[in-house]
């Protein structure tokens, strides 16, 4: 049994692997020592590896863990073994939001990530969910439901929040400005791939993939391309490195 | 590790009208960094030992060099950039010193009245004299600008204010009609430096310059050859310390001690002392200058266990690759051979600037180095435009690259220190 930890910014994430299969997995909220959650994730399981990835990799491998790899290594390797055709990945995250190419074998060959700012990533929708008062399981589908487009012109969080305020005041449904949220962030993924290049499949990993208007407006954007999702989006990158873990022991 | 200290001269400070208590702190803080960032180091050379002591007296010895040199009625001058012609400052029996601009605790100062949006080189050394809070501003006669990038040469509209700031004409093309007025520029730039030391300068005077300087960019580029040695015997950071101390460092001393330890790297090499351990991943980093004490990205790469064995960069081999024409006889001669060197900086400030990108491969394959990291200051836009170029030019010669813009702040440490270990796992596979 190998075992991968993804240590996020929001949650950890672990994927046990039995050598074909996954054989179980957990997904707890970070709190404020990930590492110990992720120590008590382990309790009781033998694996014979461990590896961690995500923010918290580093101070996790101090603990308990055998190796490290970084989020862009473990989403590549998560998303080869359901999509081994697939040569793009976009992965969005709390933190962050990457864009990374993959050769025929399934290794890294070229990668992008959002620079300092939060817009772009779960961060940025969950802060814009809260200003319209929507949880974030309500924000994508009432996103989902408005056919109605309006334009958020800024990417930064700050501006952009003020914009939704002022967009509030004007009396613009709120289900209207939630699309434009959302298709703000699938605009600015989508120039991040036009930047790095493409194939005809793109897989969106991490755990804002599980919005379904962020897929379905992704997949607008992109109408020559076909945009898959894995199943537990949020599992990718546990699930790769466990499958990292098992292929270097 | 504990016992390093950069020295306190509270004194000396006052009398040069410095925000004492505010300087003393940054001190401290910056004594730990080095502290954490270089001693901590395993196995380095004995002969950085000098250059410790350069930084522990970075705010006294050598100030007080300065200040003994100005009673002498030599000229201090302080500078931004490489292309200000140095030799002439030194044929004049003056002092040139590189006015750091790489601390993140300046740049709010700098807000105050710059805006906010421009690069953090110019934000930080421009708070540095707003805020009294460097003994080189405060010391030297006038400050060297020139119209390189609209960064600087606005702010020196303002720095005037601040401390005369002498502009020197950069052209931003290299035609023979820009090239005459940059040999004018340089001749105007004589006469002010002499205007100031109160002497004419002699050919004599510069030519003995002319080789001090020479002699200086050999040793620099000697330390730069034993870099590229595989394994490498010295580490990247220690390497990047060294040619920032060249901008502030007495030129002769600087230039023994540089050669000094390049004796002890080839006896390492032939014993194959290697640091780090053999095997780690060497990176070459190109792009904009890394001022003093700004080791963001040598501190991320060489944390990840990589080694970084060249700086295409003007704190780095701009700032050397180039010497000028020994030969040469008769003052306006020797003042076109120096404005023939200058003009072989390939800053990205002039168009076109094709003779950069064939350097920055050509570099790249005589480090040995297995990918570059292309660094760029945030809102520097010639560096940040010039990356496409420099990115097409990798891509085609398959060479492993990666582009950073960031600033002083840590905020972004996280996230690049993913980016770097990600770049490191490409180059492994
Ligand atoms: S990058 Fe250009 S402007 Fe800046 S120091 Fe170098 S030569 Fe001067
Ligand atoms: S890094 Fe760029 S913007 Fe900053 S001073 Fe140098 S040329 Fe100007």
């Amino acid at each position: 049994m190998y075992i991968g930890i993804d240590l996020g910014s929001r949650t950890v994430k672990m994927a046990v692997w039995d050598g074909e299969r996954l054989r179980d997995y957990k997904i707890v909220e970070s709190g404020f020592e990930p590492h110990r959650q992720a120590e008590k994730m382990l309790s009781g399981l033998m694996p014979k590896a461990v590896v961690t990835t995500g923010y918290g990799r580093h101070i996790a491998a101090e603990y308990f863990a055998d190796g490290v790899i970084t989020e862009i290594k473990a989403h590549a390797a998560g998303i080869f073994h359901h999509f081994p055709d697939c040569t793009t990945i976009v992965d969005v995250g709390g933190q962050d939001s990457k864009v990374i190419a993959l050769n025929a074998a399934g290794k890294v060959s070229n990668f992008q990530m959002n620079d300092k700012c939060a817009a772009g990533t779960g961060r940025f929708l969950e802060i814009m969910a809260g200003s319209l008062a929507f949880t974030l399981a309500e924000f994508g589908a009432a996103a989902l439901a408005s056919e109605q487009e309006v334009q958020i012109n800024s990417m930064c969080t700050v501006f952009a929040e003020s914009e939704v305020i002022s967009m509030k005041n004007r009396g613009i449904p709120r289900e209207h400005i939630a699309r434009a949220v959302h298709s703000s962030v699938a605009d600015r993924l989508a120039s991040m791939l036009a930047r790095l290049g493409y194939g005809e499949m793109v897989a969106f990993s991490g755990g804002v993939a599980r919005n379904p208007c962020m897929v379905a407006l992704l997949q607008q954007k992109l109408p020559e391309i076909q945009v898959v999702v894995p199943e537990l989006p949020d599992l990718t990158g546990a699930l790769g490195a466990a499958l990292y873990a098992a292929q270097v022991s | 590790m504990s016992s390093f200290e950069i020295k306190p001269y509270p004194e000396m400070w006052k009398a040069l009208d410095m925000d004492v208590p505010r300087f003393d702190k940054m001190r401290l803080m910056m004594g730990d960094m080095y502290a954490k960032a270089y001693l901590s180091q395993p196995n380095r050379p004995d002969g950085m030992a000098y250059f410790d002591n350069m930084i522990a007296e970075i705010h006294g010895g050598r100030v007080k060099e300065l200040l003994a040199a100005k009673t002498e009625g030599r000229p201090v001058i302080g500078t931004f950039c490489v292309y200000i012609p140095e030799e002439i400052v030194l044929a004049a029996g003056g002092i040139c010193v590189g006015l750091c601009g790489g601390s993140q605790g300046s740049v709010p100062d700098a807000e105050k009245i710059l805006p906010r949006n421009i690069c953090p080189m110019v934000k930080s050394a421009f708070g540095f004299k707003a805020a009294r809070i460097c003994p080189y501003f405060q010391a030297v006669d006038f400050v060297y600008g020139e119209t390189t990038c609209d960064a600087k040469k606005k702010t020196w509209e303002i720095l005037d204010k601040l401390v005369p700031t002498y502009v020197m004409e950069i052209p931003q093309c290299k035609n023979p009609r820009d090239i005459a007025l940059w040999n004018e520029e340089v001749k105007d730039f004589k006469a002010k430096v002499e205007e100031v030391a109160g002497k004419t300068i002699s050919e004599t005077d510069l030519a003995a310059a002319i080789k001090v300087m020479n002699n200086k960019r050999r040793a620099l580029q000697r330390l730069n050859s034993l870099r590229h040695h595989n394994p490498t015997p010295i580490s990247g950071k220690d390497g990047l310390l060294i040619e920032q101390i060249a901008f502030y460092d007495e030129p002769v001393r600087f230039t023994e001690k540089v050669n000094d330890l390049c004796d002890e790297l080839e006896v390492r090499i032939k014993n194959e002392v290697a640091v780090p351990a053999t095997g780690a991943t060497r990176i070459m980093v190109a792009g904009t200058p890394m001022a003093l004490p700004n080791w963001k990205i040598h501190t991320l790469v060489e944390g990840a266990g990589a080694v970084i064995v060249n700086e295409e960069s003007c704190i780095g081999t701009r700032y050397f690759k180039d010497l000028v024409d020994e030969t040469v006889t008769g003052m306006d001669n020797m003042l076109a051979a120096l404005t023939d060197r200058y003009k072989e900086i390939d800053c990205s400030c002039f168009t076109p600037n094709n003779e950069r990108i064939t350097q920055v491969i050509k570099e790249f394959r005589d480090s040995g180095a297995q990918g570059i990291i292309n660094y760029s200051l945030q809102f520097c836009h010639t560096y940040n435009i010039e990356e496409i170029r420099i990115r097409q030019a990798c891509e085609a010669e398959s060479i492993p690259y990666m582009f950073i813009e960031s600033d002083y702040s840590p905020e972004d440490i996280g996230q690049l220190q993913t980016r770097v270990e990600a770049f490191l796992e490409l180059i492994g596979e």
